[in-house]
């Protein structure tokens, strides 16, 4: 049996095993959750949550999937933040810091606090990533962002009104399309298969008896 | 960070670790595989099965679970919902916000069509989210499309509708290019050509991967295209029941509010059902690596309408579901972590196999080696084996693991454990569909039309297991191609009189087989609450 712990559920106590994640607390408290649960393995950012020990100073953010309940934990769910998200079209827009400017020039009002850094629920550098993107080093901006799960805790901490996540999507877009080397061998088995240089080969197949597939498999060759 | 009880088997697989390294263990013949599934595959399990004894699928056995929903009621009444005056009415109707229904919805607005997706919960909460490992395109010179088809179909026991494997592997490379003119950033060398690796069962290294966020990375990406292109996107909202018309097409389906309870009724000239998958089904009770709302929703909707299934009977158990701490019992853990170099080693430090089988054959042998073998680890919570993630880093030399698998690195540390240094523990979890509703190469569903299905809601693409990165692949081939035909068929439908006739009849067949079920469906979310 394990030890049980108090937590406060939105103010409320309830008594819940120690092992417990906060989103399996929350379902052992007795909530059917819609809102704030999404993949529960730390990938989609649905389970933003802020905390408080009891006695500490400090608000703590998490992944309620990801983030075992403590004694004394004070907890609110964040499953929502009105994040600012600027339509714009892919094929259309500068690669420059100018479309910042355009499009989320609040990243220039950052004032240093560092509070997105602290509140990241991936221990991402988030003020670092902004500052990559003020620079228009989209590269950077989208190499320190990669592992953002969008929860937008660092927004709702930001004195500036900063929409981090957004600002990273638009720069890892930038990067990923315009940036980074084009592929050659991808260009060439595309233009391969338009032309139909595989048809012959492809079509042999859809015909061949179920035996010969299998001995074509059993004794294919693999790449070390 | 592991107690005194993993210790001895802990050092077993320490001082093994340079000896592991160096062993290539021997790929199982077709024989030994046979054999292995029918003795220890989950798939394999007679009594877990029971007999369809309604809809199309009469007399096909489904697991317990499934057939439990499919021969469920209809959460409503044909007279609860007012068909003459729909809440929306547009041409090309998605159901699923994941990788599958957002491509096909950015391929129905550029197609010129008024598509709109409904998802249950928001888009992008879905298991394309959380794909990890990567996704398989031929696109090397040592690769083809024909080398990649003999894979996948060899793979998923040559069980594979040929026309749709056909689109799946062709349409491969091009699935890449448009992934990246959309802005992914996909790992490459400094010369462009993309960081590919092997997954179990492929003959050619073709894993194009984004670190080990390669689903997240595709998903988040596609959901901007969708916003930018002001798709309307009905969130927290599930459709509970197709509308078909009075031709008997598709036409539309009835939605309800997940908060409030409210019903809409959404008319449209096709719909595509793009659901995903099962893992919260829990069949046989196994733990899941799936997001929230894995209920099998599509296919329920289209069973109950006469749609019919394919391979429903087959799913995928991914070998390395995490096993320890029980916090994330299984979660996924990425077979990237295999490709990479880790091997599969039992308690006392023995590498039981070749790590790169296909996954039925893998998870098989890990059950094997714990029940039969008696060689696994007691984790206090079942058995487990050791996938030992420490000789990634002595491979590919140090920080390998920060660089490629930086999720599991972050997922192990929030428990203490790293993983750079230290193995981790291993059980199989339910992971993919294999099966689903049956369509032909446009993603129409094979006898109703206007009807279209992509992604994880689909039967037949890879037959009775499928490949690492095959997956990802699929939701974007066919959500493309779904979009497409949607788009397509919308400007020729003419759609008749709106009618949910078909919920009394299947009511009436649930009565006339002696189905006793007070069981309504689809299911919408599992319910994790305590059963006190």
């Amino acid at each position: 049996m394990n030890n049980m712990v108090n937590i406060f559920l939105f103010g409320k106590k309830y008594s819940v095993p120690e092992n417990l994640t906060i989103m399996t607390a929350m379902e052992y408290a007795g909530y059917e959750l819609v809102r704030g649960c999404g993949c529960r393995n730390g990938f989609c950012g649905a389970c933003a949550t802020i905390y408080r020990i009891k006695g500490d100073r400090e608000l703590k953010a998490c992944l309620a999937c990801q983030t075992k309940v403590e004694d004394n934990m004070y907890i609110a769910t964040l499953p929502f933040f009105p994040l600012v998200k600027q339509g714009y079209d892919i094929e259309k827009i500068p690669t420059t810091e100018a479309v910042m400017m355009q499009l989320y020039p609040e990243i220039y009002a950052c004032v240093g606090c560092n509070a997105c850094t602290k509140s990241c629920t991936q221990g991402l550098n988030v003020m670092q990533y902004i500052a990559y993107a003020q620079r228009g080093d989209f590269e950077k901006c989208a190499d320190v962002s990669f592992d953002c799960v969008m929860c937008g805790v660092c927004s709702s901490r930001c004195p500036a009104g900063i929409s981090h996540p957004q600002v990273a999507m638009l720069a890892r877009r930038i990067n990923g399309k315009y940036l980074a080397p084009g592929c050659e061998h991808l260009e060439n088995r595309v233009k391969e298969i338009k032309d139909g240089d595989f048809n012959e080969l492809i079509e042999a197949l859809m015909q061949k008896p179920i035996d010969e597939i299998k001995e074509l498999y059993n004794t294919r060759e693999i790449e070390k | 960070m592991y107690s005194e009880n993993f210790q001895k088997s802990l050092a077993a697989v320490e001082a093994a670790r340079d000896k592991n390294i160096a062993l290539e263990p021997a790929r199982m013949t077709a024989q030994q595989k046979e054999d292995l599934l029918a003795q220890f595959h989950p798939d394999y399990k007679k009594e877990e099965f029971s007999e369809l004894k309604i809809g199309a699928n009469k007399g096909d056995k489904v697991p317990h679970e499934l057939a439990e929903i499919l021969q469920a009621h209809s959460r409503i009444t044909a007279e609860s919902v007012d068909l003459e005056n729909p809440d929306y009415d547009v041409d090309v109707l998605v159901i699923g916000g994941g990788g599958a229904g957002s491509s096909a919805a950015i391929e129905a607005h550029e197609a010129g069509a008024n598509v709109m997706i409904v998802t249950k919960l928001r888009i992008g909460d879905a298991n394309t989210m959380m794909a990890e490992g990567g996704i398989q395109a031929a696109d090397k010179p040592n690769d083809s499309p024909a080398i990649h088809f003999v894979d996948a179909f060899g793979g998923g026991h040559f069980a594979a509708k040929r026309e749709l494997l056909r689109k799946l592997v062709c349409d491969a490379p091009e699935a890449i290019q448009w992934l990246s003119k959309l802005g992914v950033e996909f790992d490459k060398d400094a010369d462009g050509n993309m960081i590919t690796t092997h997954g179990g069962g492929t003959s050619r290294k073709r894993m194009h991967a984004a670190k080990d966020y390669s689903g997240a990375e595709i998903m988040r990406t596609l959901r901007d295209e969708v916003f930018n292109r002001q798709i309307p996107v009905v969130d927290f909202t599930a459709a509970i029941e197709l509308i078909l018309d009075d031709k008997g097409n598709a036409a539309g389906a009835v939605l309800m509010n997940m908060e409030t309870k409210e019903l809409y009724v959404a008319k449209a000239k096709t719909v595509v059902i793009a659901t995903g998958g099962a893992g919260r089904m829990h069949y046989q009770g196994f733990p899941t690596s799936n997001h929230y709302g894995a209920t099998a929703d599509g296919l329920v909707l289209g069973y109950r309408v006469g749609a019919n299934l394919k391979y429903a009977e087959t799913l995928q158990y991914h070998p390395t579901g995490a096993a320890f701490p029980e916090q994330i019992f299984g979660a996924l853990v990425t077979e990237k972590v295999r490709s990479l170099g880790a091997k599969l080693v039992n308690v006392n430090g023995e590498v039981f196999m070749h790590p790169l089988e296909t996954r039925d054959v893998t998870a098989a042998s890990v059950i094997r080696e714990c029940l039969e073998r008696g060689n696994g680890i007691d984790t206090g919570n079942g058995q487990a084996v050791w996938l030992d993630t420490p000789m990634i880093e002595k491979i590919g030399g140090e920080g390998t693991i920060e660089a490629r698998i930086p999720a599991m690195m972050r997922m192990f540390a929030q428990y203490g454990i790293d993983i750079r240094k230290e193995p981790i523990l291993i059980y199989p979890t339910l992971h993919y569909q294999n099966g689903g509703l049956d369509i032909d190469a446009d993603c129409m569903t094979t006898n109703i039309k206007n009807l279209f299905v992509a992604g994880e809601a689909v039967g037949g693409i890879h037959g009775k297991n499928r490949l690492m990165g095959n997956s990802l692949l699929d939701i974007i081939v066919f959500g493309r191609t779904a979009g497409k035909s949607a788009a397509a068929n919308a400007k020729e439908a003419s759609v008749g009189k709106l009618t949910l006739d078909h919920i009394a009849k299947f009511e009436k067949e649930i009565e006339k087989a002696g189905i006793d079920t007070k069981t309504v469906s689809p299911k919408l979310l599992p319910n994790y609450t305590r059963k006190k």
